[in-house]
Protein backbone atom coordinates (compact mmCIF):
# COMPACT_ATOMS: atom_id res chain seq x y z
CA UNK A 1 0.00 0.00 0.00
CA UNK A 2 1.05 3.46 -0.79
CA UNK A 3 0.65 5.71 1.55
CA UNK A 4 -0.04 9.51 0.64
CA UNK A 5 0.75 11.78 3.43
CA UNK A 6 -1.63 14.26 4.38
CA UNK A 7 -0.42 17.09 6.61
CA UNK A 8 -2.34 20.14 5.49
CA UNK A 9 -0.75 21.18 2.51
CA UNK A 10 -2.78 21.97 -0.83
CA UNK A 11 -2.49 19.56 -3.94
CA UNK A 12 -2.81 16.32 -2.43
CA UNK A 13 -5.85 14.78 -4.25
CA UNK A 14 -4.44 15.08 -7.33
CA UNK A 15 -1.68 13.17 -6.24
CA UNK A 16 -3.94 10.13 -5.44
CA UNK A 17 -5.18 10.39 -8.88
CA UNK A 18 -2.01 10.44 -10.73
CA UNK A 19 -0.68 7.30 -8.89
CA UNK A 20 -4.30 5.53 -9.89
CA UNK A 21 -3.61 6.63 -13.21
CA UNK A 22 -0.23 4.63 -12.95
CA UNK A 23 -1.95 1.89 -11.66
CA UNK A 24 -0.83 2.37 -7.81
CA UNK A 25 -3.85 3.00 -5.73
CA UNK A 26 -2.92 5.43 -2.76
CA UNK A 27 -4.60 6.01 0.35
CA UNK A 28 -4.76 9.71 2.04
CA UNK A 29 -3.74 9.84 5.49
CA UNK A 30 -3.13 12.09 8.46
CA UNK A 31 -2.55 9.08 10.53
CA UNK A 32 0.96 8.24 11.85
CA UNK A 33 0.62 4.99 12.54
CA UNK A 34 -0.73 4.05 9.04
CA UNK A 35 2.38 6.27 7.37
CA UNK A 36 5.01 4.05 9.21
CA UNK A 37 3.27 0.66 8.13
CA UNK A 38 2.93 1.80 4.72
CA UNK A 39 5.27 0.06 1.73
CA UNK A 40 6.00 2.78 0.27
CA UNK A 41 4.77 6.62 1.22
CA UNK A 42 4.68 9.67 -0.93
CA UNK A 43 5.31 13.26 0.65
CA UNK A 44 3.36 15.91 -0.86
CA UNK A 45 3.12 19.67 -0.66
CA UNK A 46 2.69 22.82 -1.97
CA UNK A 47 2.73 25.75 1.11
CA UNK A 48 4.87 27.09 3.37
CA UNK A 49 8.04 25.57 4.35
CA UNK A 50 7.83 26.86 8.20
CA UNK A 51 4.67 25.75 8.88
CA UNK A 52 4.57 22.69 7.12
CA UNK A 53 7.64 21.62 9.36
CA UNK A 54 5.97 22.42 12.26
CA UNK A 55 2.76 20.33 11.24
CA UNK A 56 4.84 17.35 10.16
CA UNK A 57 6.86 17.76 14.26
CA UNK A 58 3.76 18.66 16.38
CA UNK A 59 1.52 15.55 14.42
CA UNK A 60 4.06 12.73 14.81
CA UNK A 61 3.92 12.46 10.91
CA UNK A 62 7.48 13.29 10.64
CA UNK A 63 8.75 10.64 12.60
CA UNK A 64 6.57 8.42 10.80
CA UNK A 65 8.14 9.68 7.64
CA UNK A 66 11.57 9.54 9.41
CA UNK A 67 11.29 6.09 10.13
CA UNK A 68 10.37 4.75 7.02
CA UNK A 69 13.41 6.20 5.28
CA UNK A 70 15.41 4.96 8.10
CA UNK A 71 13.94 1.24 7.87
CA UNK A 72 15.00 1.41 3.73
CA UNK A 73 11.24 1.20 2.05
CA UNK A 74 10.44 3.82 -0.77
CA UNK A 75 10.26 7.50 -0.21
CA UNK A 76 9.16 9.54 -2.40
CA UNK A 77 8.88 13.57 -1.35
CA UNK A 78 7.53 16.16 -4.18
CA UNK A 79 8.28 19.94 -4.31
CA UNK A 80 7.59 20.78 -0.31
CA UNK A 81 7.90 17.92 0.57
CA UNK A 82 11.04 17.04 -1.12
CA UNK A 83 12.42 20.82 0.21
CA UNK A 84 11.42 18.90 4.07
CA UNK A 85 13.54 15.88 3.31
CA UNK A 86 16.40 18.46 4.25
CA UNK A 87 17.78 19.76 6.77
CA UNK A 88 16.35 23.39 6.55
CA UNK A 89 15.26 26.04 4.22
CA UNK A 90 16.19 29.99 3.72
CA UNK A 91 11.85 30.32 3.28
CA UNK A 92 12.13 29.58 7.16
CA UNK A 93 15.56 29.90 8.87
CA UNK A 94 15.22 28.17 12.12
CA UNK A 95 12.34 25.82 11.06
CA UNK A 96 13.97 22.10 11.10
CA UNK A 97 13.68 19.74 8.14
CA UNK A 98 13.49 16.03 8.81
CA UNK A 99 17.26 16.01 8.38
CA UNK A 100 16.84 13.23 5.56
CA UNK A 101 19.72 14.54 2.95
CA UNK A 102 22.56 16.55 3.65
CA UNK A 103 22.13 19.92 2.69
CA UNK A 104 19.58 23.08 2.56
CA UNK A 105 17.03 24.63 0.39
CA UNK A 106 17.71 28.00 -1.32
CA UNK A 107 16.19 30.86 -2.71
CA UNK A 108 17.03 31.47 -6.67
CA UNK A 109 19.43 34.28 -7.17
CA UNK A 110 18.37 35.74 -10.96
CA UNK A 111 17.44 38.85 -12.31
CA UNK A 112 14.72 35.97 -14.20
CA UNK A 113 11.04 36.13 -12.41
CA UNK A 114 10.83 34.20 -9.72
CA UNK A 115 8.65 32.11 -8.83
CA UNK A 116 10.06 29.66 -11.63
CA UNK A 117 6.45 28.53 -13.50
CA UNK A 118 5.99 25.93 -15.95
CA UNK A 119 7.63 22.98 -18.05
CA UNK A 120 11.18 23.11 -17.89
CA UNK A 121 13.55 20.43 -19.36
CA UNK A 122 14.53 17.80 -16.81
CA UNK A 123 18.00 15.80 -17.54
CA UNK A 124 19.78 13.01 -15.46
CA UNK A 125 23.17 13.31 -14.04
CA UNK A 126 25.46 10.48 -14.15
CA UNK A 127 23.98 9.40 -11.41
CA UNK A 128 20.39 9.38 -12.13
CA UNK A 129 21.33 7.47 -15.37
CA UNK A 130 22.15 4.41 -12.85
CA UNK A 131 19.04 4.92 -11.13
CA UNK A 132 16.09 2.68 -12.03
CA UNK A 133 13.46 5.53 -11.12
CA UNK A 134 15.50 8.48 -13.46
CA UNK A 135 17.42 6.27 -15.74
CA UNK A 136 14.11 6.21 -18.20
CA UNK A 137 14.55 9.97 -18.16
CA UNK A 138 18.05 9.79 -20.58
CA UNK A 139 15.98 7.37 -23.18
CA UNK A 140 13.27 9.84 -23.05
CA UNK A 141 15.19 12.64 -24.34
CA UNK A 142 13.74 16.10 -23.58
CA UNK A 143 11.67 15.13 -20.82
CA UNK A 144 9.38 18.27 -19.52
CA UNK A 145 8.21 18.54 -15.87
CA UNK A 146 5.90 21.04 -14.63
CA UNK A 147 8.09 23.02 -11.91
CA UNK A 148 6.51 25.75 -9.82
CA UNK A 149 8.95 26.71 -6.79
CA UNK A 150 11.07 30.02 -5.97
CA UNK A 151 13.48 28.02 -4.06
CA UNK A 152 15.60 24.66 -4.64
CA UNK A 153 18.09 22.39 -2.58
CA UNK A 154 21.51 22.77 -2.56
CA UNK A 155 24.84 22.01 -1.39
CA UNK A 156 24.07 18.37 -1.51
CA UNK A 157 26.31 15.74 -2.37
CA UNK A 158 26.59 15.27 -6.61
CA UNK A 159 25.53 11.48 -5.71
CA UNK A 160 22.91 12.89 -4.45
CA UNK A 161 21.97 14.65 -7.59
CA UNK A 162 19.79 12.52 -9.86
CA UNK A 163 18.71 15.40 -12.54
CA UNK A 164 18.92 18.95 -12.81
CA UNK A 165 17.36 21.60 -14.75
CA UNK A 166 18.02 24.83 -16.13
CA UNK A 167 17.16 28.39 -14.74
CA UNK A 168 19.75 31.18 -15.19
CA UNK A 169 21.95 28.04 -14.24
CA UNK A 170 21.46 23.97 -13.21
CA UNK A 171 19.69 23.63 -10.27
CA UNK A 172 18.88 19.71 -8.66
CA UNK A 173 14.95 19.07 -9.59
CA UNK A 174 15.77 15.18 -8.86
CA UNK A 175 17.47 13.93 -5.56
CA UNK A 176 18.17 10.64 -4.03
CA UNK A 177 19.75 8.21 -1.51
CA UNK A 178 19.31 5.11 -0.48
CA UNK A 179 15.58 4.39 -0.81
CA UNK A 180 14.63 7.81 -0.92
CA UNK A 181 14.01 10.29 -3.74
CA UNK A 182 12.43 13.81 -4.31
CA UNK A 183 11.66 15.88 -6.86
CA UNK A 184 10.74 20.06 -7.21
CA UNK A 185 8.66 19.45 -10.16
CA UNK A 186 5.22 18.05 -9.67
CA UNK A 187 4.77 14.31 -11.59
CA UNK A 188 1.06 14.71 -10.33
CA UNK A 189 0.92 17.68 -12.97
CA UNK A 190 3.84 16.72 -15.50
CA UNK A 191 1.26 14.28 -17.49
CA UNK A 192 2.48 10.95 -19.05
CA UNK A 193 5.99 11.59 -18.29
CA UNK A 194 4.83 12.60 -14.42
CA UNK A 195 2.60 9.05 -14.51
CA UNK A 196 5.36 7.45 -16.03
CA UNK A 197 7.94 8.77 -13.08
CA UNK A 198 5.60 7.79 -10.44
CA UNK A 199 4.53 4.27 -11.45
CA UNK A 200 8.50 3.61 -11.51
CA UNK A 201 8.71 5.06 -7.93
CA UNK A 202 5.68 2.61 -7.27
CA UNK A 203 7.60 -0.26 -8.76
CA UNK A 204 11.32 0.44 -7.52
CA UNK A 205 12.53 -2.05 -4.91
CA UNK A 206 15.55 -0.06 -3.54
CA UNK B 1 14.34 26.50 -20.47
CA UNK B 2 10.72 26.64 -20.41
CA UNK B 3 8.87 25.03 -22.98
CA UNK B 4 5.91 27.28 -24.20
CA UNK B 5 2.36 26.41 -23.73
CA UNK B 6 -0.67 25.65 -26.00
CA UNK B 7 -3.81 26.36 -23.85
CA UNK B 8 -6.97 25.28 -24.95
CA UNK B 9 -10.05 27.39 -23.24
CA UNK B 10 -13.10 26.03 -22.18
CA UNK B 11 -15.56 29.03 -22.15
CA UNK B 12 -18.30 27.62 -19.67
CA UNK B 13 -21.57 28.96 -19.37
CA UNK B 14 -24.82 27.00 -17.87
CA UNK B 15 -22.54 23.82 -17.77
CA UNK B 16 -21.73 23.63 -21.50
CA UNK B 17 -18.81 24.85 -23.38
CA UNK B 18 -19.63 27.94 -25.44
CA UNK B 19 -18.29 29.91 -28.23
CA UNK B 20 -18.72 33.30 -29.81
CA UNK B 21 -17.15 36.19 -31.57
CA UNK B 22 -16.41 39.87 -29.83
CA UNK B 23 -17.26 37.87 -26.72
CA UNK B 24 -21.30 37.67 -28.61
CA UNK B 25 -23.42 35.20 -30.79
CA UNK B 26 -22.32 32.00 -28.38
CA UNK B 27 -22.83 28.22 -29.36
CA UNK B 28 -21.89 25.02 -28.19
CA UNK B 29 -19.04 23.72 -27.71
CA UNK B 30 -19.43 20.64 -25.79
CA UNK B 31 -19.67 18.92 -22.49
CA UNK B 32 -16.79 20.82 -20.10
CA UNK B 33 -15.96 17.34 -18.54
CA UNK B 34 -15.10 15.66 -21.97
CA UNK B 35 -13.59 18.41 -23.62
CA UNK B 36 -10.92 18.55 -20.57
CA UNK B 37 -10.47 15.31 -20.85
CA UNK B 38 -9.61 15.48 -24.71
CA UNK B 39 -7.21 18.37 -24.79
CA UNK B 40 -5.44 16.38 -21.76
CA UNK B 41 -5.15 13.34 -23.25
CA UNK B 42 -4.00 15.29 -26.41
CA UNK B 43 -1.54 16.58 -24.43
CA UNK B 44 -2.36 20.27 -23.79
CA UNK B 45 -0.02 21.52 -21.37
CA UNK B 46 -2.15 23.45 -19.29
CA UNK B 47 -6.41 24.07 -19.11
CA UNK B 48 -8.44 27.02 -18.64
CA UNK B 49 -11.47 27.19 -17.54
CA UNK B 50 -13.98 30.42 -17.81
CA UNK B 51 -17.28 30.67 -16.06
CA UNK B 52 -18.06 33.35 -18.30
CA UNK B 53 -21.93 33.45 -16.81
CA UNK B 54 -20.23 33.69 -13.31
CA UNK B 55 -22.91 34.74 -11.79
CA UNK B 56 -23.20 34.54 -7.36
CA UNK B 57 -26.67 31.70 -7.80
CA UNK B 58 -24.20 29.73 -10.09
CA UNK B 59 -21.24 29.42 -7.94
CA UNK B 60 -21.51 25.68 -6.18
CA UNK B 61 -22.81 24.68 -9.60
CA UNK B 62 -19.98 25.79 -10.87
CA UNK B 63 -17.30 24.82 -8.23
CA UNK B 64 -19.18 20.78 -8.66
CA UNK B 65 -17.92 21.01 -12.12
CA UNK B 66 -14.61 22.49 -11.39
CA UNK B 67 -13.84 19.06 -9.47
CA UNK B 68 -15.22 17.08 -12.05
CA UNK B 69 -12.54 19.02 -14.70
CA UNK B 70 -10.01 18.76 -12.39
CA UNK B 71 -10.48 14.73 -11.62
CA UNK B 72 -9.39 14.44 -15.69
CA UNK B 73 -6.49 16.76 -15.74
CA UNK B 74 -2.51 16.14 -14.92
CA UNK B 75 -1.68 19.35 -16.04
CA UNK B 76 -2.16 22.90 -14.27
CA UNK B 77 -5.68 23.83 -14.39
CA UNK B 78 -6.99 27.61 -14.23
CA UNK B 79 -10.05 28.87 -13.24
CA UNK B 80 -11.59 31.90 -13.84
CA UNK B 81 -14.99 33.72 -13.82
CA UNK B 82 -17.12 35.29 -10.89
CA UNK B 83 -13.69 35.15 -8.28
CA UNK B 84 -14.31 38.44 -6.03
CA UNK B 85 -12.66 37.69 -3.09
CA UNK B 86 -9.56 35.62 -1.24
CA UNK B 87 -12.76 32.70 -0.54
CA UNK B 88 -13.99 32.39 -3.70
CA UNK B 89 -10.11 31.91 -4.86
CA UNK B 90 -9.75 29.28 -2.09
CA UNK B 91 -13.30 27.68 -3.13
CA UNK B 92 -11.94 27.14 -6.74
CA UNK B 93 -8.55 25.71 -5.72
CA UNK B 94 -10.06 23.39 -3.28
CA UNK B 95 -12.01 22.51 -5.95
CA UNK B 96 -9.01 20.94 -7.88
CA UNK B 97 -7.81 24.30 -9.48
CA UNK B 98 -3.97 25.20 -9.61
CA UNK B 99 -4.31 28.89 -10.30
CA UNK B 100 -7.22 31.39 -10.36
CA UNK B 101 -8.17 34.28 -12.71
CA UNK B 102 -9.48 37.29 -11.58
CA UNK B 103 -11.05 40.42 -14.37
CA UNK B 104 -13.21 42.56 -13.28
CA UNK B 105 -13.11 42.31 -9.91
CA UNK B 106 -9.21 43.13 -9.91
CA UNK B 107 -9.95 46.59 -11.81
CA UNK B 108 -12.94 47.23 -9.68
CA UNK B 109 -10.35 46.50 -6.17
CA UNK B 110 -6.03 45.99 -7.30
CA UNK B 111 -5.83 45.57 -3.84
CA UNK B 112 -7.38 42.06 -4.17
CA UNK B 113 -4.44 40.69 -6.82
CA UNK B 114 -2.08 41.46 -3.33
CA UNK B 115 -4.44 39.67 -0.99
CA UNK B 116 -4.32 36.72 -3.27
CA UNK B 117 -0.57 36.59 -4.20
CA UNK B 118 -0.27 36.62 -0.33
CA UNK B 119 -2.95 33.88 0.64
CA UNK B 120 -1.87 31.75 -2.13
CA UNK B 121 1.45 32.76 -3.82
CA UNK B 122 1.78 34.67 -7.49
CA UNK B 123 2.41 31.39 -9.09
CA UNK B 124 -1.73 31.01 -8.25
CA UNK B 125 -2.76 34.67 -9.76
CA UNK B 126 -3.65 34.91 -12.98
CA UNK B 127 -5.11 38.26 -14.35
CA UNK B 128 -7.38 38.07 -17.17
CA UNK B 129 -7.01 41.68 -18.90
CA UNK B 130 -9.51 41.90 -21.82
CA UNK B 131 -8.89 44.88 -24.20
CA UNK B 132 -10.39 46.50 -27.42
CA UNK B 133 -8.68 49.07 -29.48
CA UNK B 134 -10.60 52.63 -29.02
CA UNK B 135 -9.78 55.90 -29.70
CA UNK B 136 -5.71 55.21 -30.37
CA UNK B 137 -5.68 53.21 -26.99
CA UNK B 138 -6.26 49.85 -25.98
CA UNK B 139 -8.52 49.79 -23.28
CA UNK B 140 -9.64 47.32 -20.36
CA UNK B 141 -13.12 46.21 -20.74
CA UNK B 142 -14.92 44.54 -17.92
CA UNK B 143 -17.63 42.78 -16.96
CA UNK B 144 -17.36 40.14 -20.11
CA UNK B 145 -16.31 43.24 -22.32
CA UNK B 146 -19.30 45.01 -22.13
CA UNK B 147 -18.03 48.42 -20.15
CA UNK B 148 -14.87 50.15 -20.60
CA UNK B 149 -12.75 51.52 -17.88
CA UNK B 150 -10.05 54.16 -18.15
CA UNK B 151 -7.20 51.94 -17.63
CA UNK B 152 -4.59 51.46 -20.58
CA UNK B 153 -3.86 47.97 -21.08
CA UNK B 154 -0.41 48.42 -21.03
CA UNK B 155 0.52 49.95 -18.13
CA UNK B 156 -3.09 48.29 -15.86
CA UNK B 157 -0.84 45.29 -16.68
CA UNK B 158 2.41 46.53 -15.35
CA UNK B 159 0.49 48.02 -12.25
CA UNK B 160 -0.48 43.85 -11.96
CA UNK B 161 2.62 42.83 -11.91
CA UNK B 162 3.91 45.37 -9.24
CA UNK B 163 0.73 43.86 -6.89
CA UNK B 164 1.96 39.85 -7.10
CA UNK B 165 -0.09 38.90 -10.39
CA UNK B 166 1.68 35.94 -11.47
CA UNK B 167 1.03 35.78 -15.28
CA UNK B 168 -0.98 37.77 -17.53
CA UNK B 169 -4.26 36.36 -19.67
CA UNK B 170 -4.47 39.05 -22.32
CA UNK B 171 -7.57 38.95 -24.72
CA UNK B 172 -8.17 40.84 -27.49
CA UNK B 173 -11.63 41.27 -27.93
CA UNK B 174 -10.98 42.91 -31.47
CA UNK B 175 -9.61 39.85 -32.50
CA UNK B 176 -11.99 37.24 -30.20
CA UNK B 177 -13.64 34.46 -32.61
CA UNK B 178 -12.33 36.39 -35.58
CA UNK B 179 -9.91 33.64 -36.41
CA UNK B 180 -8.08 36.74 -38.03
CA UNK B 181 -4.69 35.70 -35.58
CA UNK B 182 -3.79 37.37 -32.51
CA UNK B 183 -3.14 41.18 -32.13
CA UNK B 184 0.57 40.88 -32.07
CA UNK B 185 1.06 43.96 -31.77
CA UNK B 186 -0.56 43.79 -28.29
CA UNK B 187 0.74 41.14 -27.40
CA UNK B 188 4.29 42.38 -27.81
CA UNK B 189 4.17 45.42 -25.89
CA UNK B 190 2.84 43.78 -23.07
CA UNK B 191 5.64 40.95 -23.30
CA UNK B 192 8.44 43.51 -23.12
CA UNK B 193 6.36 45.55 -20.56
CA UNK B 194 6.25 42.82 -17.58
CA UNK B 195 8.95 39.80 -16.60
CA UNK B 196 5.75 37.45 -15.59
CA UNK B 197 4.24 35.23 -18.64
CA UNK B 198 2.00 36.76 -20.80
CA UNK B 199 -0.43 34.47 -22.30
CA UNK B 200 -2.15 35.51 -25.66
CA UNK B 201 -5.83 34.87 -26.13
CA UNK B 202 -8.14 36.13 -29.15
CA UNK B 203 -8.05 35.61 -32.89
CA UNK B 204 -6.30 31.98 -33.50
CA UNK B 205 -7.41 31.01 -36.65
CA UNK B 206 -4.97 29.22 -37.79
CA UNK B 207 -1.61 26.96 -36.36
CA UNK B 208 0.28 29.58 -38.01
CA UNK B 209 -1.22 32.35 -35.94
CA UNK B 210 -0.13 30.38 -32.78
CA UNK B 211 3.40 30.31 -33.44
CA UNK B 212 3.13 34.10 -34.83
CA UNK B 213 2.24 34.81 -30.99
CA UNK B 214 4.98 33.15 -29.60
CA UNK B 215 7.21 34.65 -31.33
CA UNK B 216 5.92 38.49 -30.74
CA UNK B 217 6.85 37.45 -27.31
CA UNK B 218 3.76 35.31 -25.75
CA UNK B 219 5.01 32.54 -23.50
CA UNK B 220 1.69 30.63 -24.15
CA UNK B 221 -1.55 31.06 -26.29
CA UNK B 222 -4.79 30.24 -25.27
CA UNK B 223 -7.01 29.00 -28.05
CA UNK B 224 -10.41 28.00 -28.68
CA UNK B 225 -12.11 27.75 -32.09
CA UNK B 226 -9.21 25.98 -33.41
CA UNK B 227 -9.10 23.03 -30.91
CA UNK B 228 -13.31 23.31 -30.34
CA UNK B 229 -14.00 22.89 -33.97
CA UNK B 230 -11.63 23.21 -36.84
CA UNK B 231 -10.02 19.39 -36.42
CA UNK B 232 -6.43 20.83 -34.73
CA UNK B 233 -6.01 18.39 -32.52
CA UNK B 234 -2.68 19.42 -29.51
CA UNK B 235 -0.21 17.02 -30.97
CA UNK B 236 -0.11 18.85 -34.60
CA UNK B 237 -0.06 22.22 -33.52
CA UNK B 238 2.86 21.62 -30.98
CA UNK B 239 4.26 19.61 -34.17
CA UNK B 240 3.66 23.08 -35.97
CA UNK B 241 5.14 24.96 -34.01
CA UNK B 242 8.21 22.56 -33.23
CA UNK B 243 9.17 22.57 -37.02
CA UNK B 244 8.67 26.62 -36.65
CA UNK B 245 12.04 26.65 -34.14
CA UNK B 246 9.70 27.16 -31.47
CA UNK B 247 10.36 25.25 -27.67
CA UNK B 248 7.38 23.50 -27.14
CA UNK B 249 7.15 19.96 -24.89
CA UNK B 250 7.79 16.76 -27.42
Amino acid sequence: MIAVVDYGVNNLASVVRALAAAGHPATLTADPEVVRRAERVVLPGVGNYGRAAITLRVTGLGDAVREVASAGRPLLGICLGQQLFFTGSEEAPGAAGLGLFPGRVVRFQTSLHVPHVGWAEVMPTVAGRRHPVTAPLLAEAGSFYYHVHSYYPAELPEECVLATADYDGKFATIVGQGSVLGTQFHPEKSQDAGIALLRRFAEWTP
Amino acid sequence: MLARRIIPCLDVADGRVVKGIHFEGLRDAGDPVEQAARYDREGADELVFLDIAASYESRSTTLAMVTRVAETLFIPFTVGGGIRSVEDAGAALRAGADKVAVNTAAVRDPELVSRLADAYGTQCVVVAVDVRWANDRWAVMVTGGRDATPLEAISWISELEDRGAGEILLTSMDRDGTRQGYDLQLTSAAAQAVDIPVIASGGAGSLAHLAEALEAGAHGVLAASIFHYDGHTIASARSFLRDRGIAVRP
